[in-house]
């Protein structure tokens, strides 16, 4: 009933290579759902998938029950679907809060006829749009830094300002593609709390794929395993952490020990 | 080089108030209204005329190049257009210059975006062949369809426009004329660019990728792109026409079209003042070196040869934009209350 997104037997191919391979996912509104699983097991595939910058070979995509498959990505982001980059993409020659700015609906859909013949009547409009950007800024702990350039600001700055221009956009749903990558472990708690804050006092449902297996135990209410393209397993955390098949796919990759001996 | 940049980074800081901005703005007015009387030469007035018309030129371009992102080799076809139709409706059905101006830059608007519709999934650099080849099947049709453009011989005696029963006829007039043009442009390409329309268009042209995931419609931004250029570029054909008095396919041949790309790349990409820079740069280094015409494209060639490599971005590049213009206007008026 309260389903926010739901894929069925959702595949990708390049070429030869099955991507992503049948997955079936539920998530419902709320619920902290991570993704993990080795590199190059079609996790940021799957996230494509889901915003629509790569169609579907086959299967399909529900959002709030409604199909999205056939959906451009503009459409996508229109009715509620956010996401971070794991190569962050921010824009280079717009400042901080421009970045977050641009991402606003108001400010895209500003009248190119008002702005140009009467800015000053556009302005009421701009002050509400820039009230509630830095709002969002304060969230993330950059609202100080307004005025610098993106991509001069510290990597874990850049992938919390992608989630504060995420925001921005008004999701229903928020995916973040591997946000604590390149964060010191001070970063990261901050992090915790910024995606805390999202999901309680937002209610915007996140989905998180995230390598690092203490942050990913913590935050998450469910997990779901990816493999070459496969979901592999499913369940809580603790459920995960003891699933020999789960344990097989990350041994033979030698990730999941190399994370637990940090 | 770091030099420049750190004085680039100071200009760009600096604010002006409102009553710097007020005597700013006399100050040009005056040496606006007085240039025609301080420049005496008709020569020198016409090369600042004909400066006036490549900035907005290439403003029309780079909104195409570097705003929306789509590299156009064949903006010579739009600019074309926009005189020819003009030109047309005023020596065969006896319009005046505006409505007429009006109807060919609507017309030139809607063509543009016809032009950038296939294109619209091409890579920049098959954008760019298709765009050339088409300059070229507008300058053939240009000369081969006798009976409607009089072919090579072009068209002459177009009538000057007529504002409130005044006729601009002489080259003061036009001054003053492609003054205000000017002014227009570059208070139009200001606020667009700081609009929150701009601002979209830039995450376009930068990360369309990006775009799509902020909700931005990739498609739409980088047609209207193409019709706002063309649309510019067709009001300075207009103007072109009324100017000279007489248009033929000479004027509009292939080689426009690199000069105006150049402009842009020189003066820089995606910016306004760059824009202006580039074109009166190379409109006005041309007359200054008449001695070595001969080598004027070699000269061309190295110097973008030397630009690709010093300075790609253009002398003045898009990074020297005004920053959080828009929570600036935004806010101007809000302190004071
Ligand atoms: N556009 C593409 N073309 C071809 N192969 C791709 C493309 N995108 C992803 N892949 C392949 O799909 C697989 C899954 O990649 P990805 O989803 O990035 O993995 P990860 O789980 O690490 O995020 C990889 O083998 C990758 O090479
Ligand atoms: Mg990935």
């Amino acid at each position: 009933m309260n389903t926010i997104i739901e894929t069925k037997e959702v595949t990708i191919k390049f070429g030869g290579l099955v991507a992503v391979d049948s997955v079936n996912l539920v998530q419902k509104k709320g619920e902290v759902l991570s993704l993990i699983g080795p590199n190059g097991a079609g996790k940021t595939t799957l996230f494509n998938l889901l915003t629509g910058v790569y169609k579907c070979t086959s299967g399909n995509i529900f959002f709030d029950h409604n199909k999205i498959t056939d959906l451009k990505a503009h459409e996508r982001t229109r009715l509620g679907i956010a996401r971070t980059f794991q190569n962050i993409r921010l824009i280079k020659s717009m400042t901080v809060l421009e970045n977050v700015l641009v991402a606003h609906p108001d400010c895209q859909n500003e009248s190119l006829l008002k702005s140009v013949l009467s800015p000053g009547k556009a302005n009421k409009k701009r002050r509400e749009v820039v009230d509630e950007c830095m709002e969002l800024l304060k969230i993330v702990g950059l609202e100080e830094m307004e005025s610098e350039m993106a991509t001069s600001l510290p990597y874990g700055k850049q992938r919390l300002l992608e989630i504060a221009r995420g925001l921005a956009t008004k999701p229903k749903l928020l995916l973040l593609d591997e946000p604590g990558a390149g964060m010191n472990n001070f970063e990261k708690e901050e992090l915790t709390d910024v995606i805390h804050y999202i999901t309680q006092e937002m209610k915007v449902t996140v989905l998180i794929i995230e390598h690092d297996m203490k942050f990913v135990m913590g935050i998450s209410d469910r997990i779901i395993v990816l493999d070459h393209g496969q979901k592999i397993a499913e369940g809580t955390p603790a459920e995960i952490q003891t699933n020999p098949r789960v344990i097989e796919a990350y041994l033979g990759s030698g990730e999941f020990k190399d994370e637990e001996d940090k | 080089m770091n030099k420049v940049k750190d004085l680039l980074k100071t200009i760009k800081s600096i604010r002006f108030t409102k009553w710097q901005k007020m005597i700013f703005l006399i100050a040009l007015i005056g040496l606006i209204v007085s240039a025609p009387y301080i420049i005496t030469d008709n020569y020198i007035l016409h090369i600042v005329i004909l400066c006036s018309i490549y900035a907005c030129l290439t403003l029309s371009l780079n909104m195409i190049i570097g705003w929306s992102g789509q590299f156009s080799l064949g903006h010579v076809c739009l600019y074309g257009m926009g005189a020819y139709i003009t030109t047309l409706l005023m020596t065969q059905t006896g319009m005046n210059f505006f409505p007429a101006t009006i109807l060919s830059t609507a017309f030139t608007s809607g063509f543009a975006m016809l032009l950038c519709l296939p294109t619209l999934k091409l890579r920049g650099d098959y954008l760019a062949v298709i765009t050339l080849g088409f300059g070229e099947v507008f300058r053939l049709f240009l000369t081969n369809s006798v009976s409607i453009t009089r072919g090579p011989a072009g068209i002459p005696n177009i009538p000057d426009p007529v504002i409130f029963g005044y006729v601009i006829s002489s080259k003061q007039a036009y001054f003053y004329f492609v003054a205000l043009i000017v002014i227009l442009f570059v208070v139009f390409m200001k606020r667009f660019n700081n609009s929150g329309f701009g601002m979209a268009m830039i995450v376009v042209n930068e990360d369309d990728i990006a775009a799509t995931a902020l909700g931005i419609n990739v498609k739409k931004y980088k047609l209207l792109g193409f019709a706002l250029g063309g649309g510019m570029a067709a009001f300075m054909g207009s103007f072109y026409a009324v100017y000279m008095g007489m248009i033929s396919p000479t004027s509009f041949a292939y080689a426009e079209s690199i000069k105006m790309v150049s402009m842009v790349v020189l003066g820089g990409i995606g910016s306004i003042p760059g824009s202006i820079l580039g074109a009166v740069l190379l409109t006005a280094l041309p007359e200054v070196l008449r001695a070595f015409s001969e080598y004027r494209m070699v000269i061309y060639g190295a110097l973008m040869v030397v630009m690709m490599i010093f300075r790609p971005e253009g002398i003045w590049s898009r990074s020297s934009r005004m920053l959080n213009e828009y929570k600036i206007k935004a806010f101007e008026n809000y302190k004071k209350k």
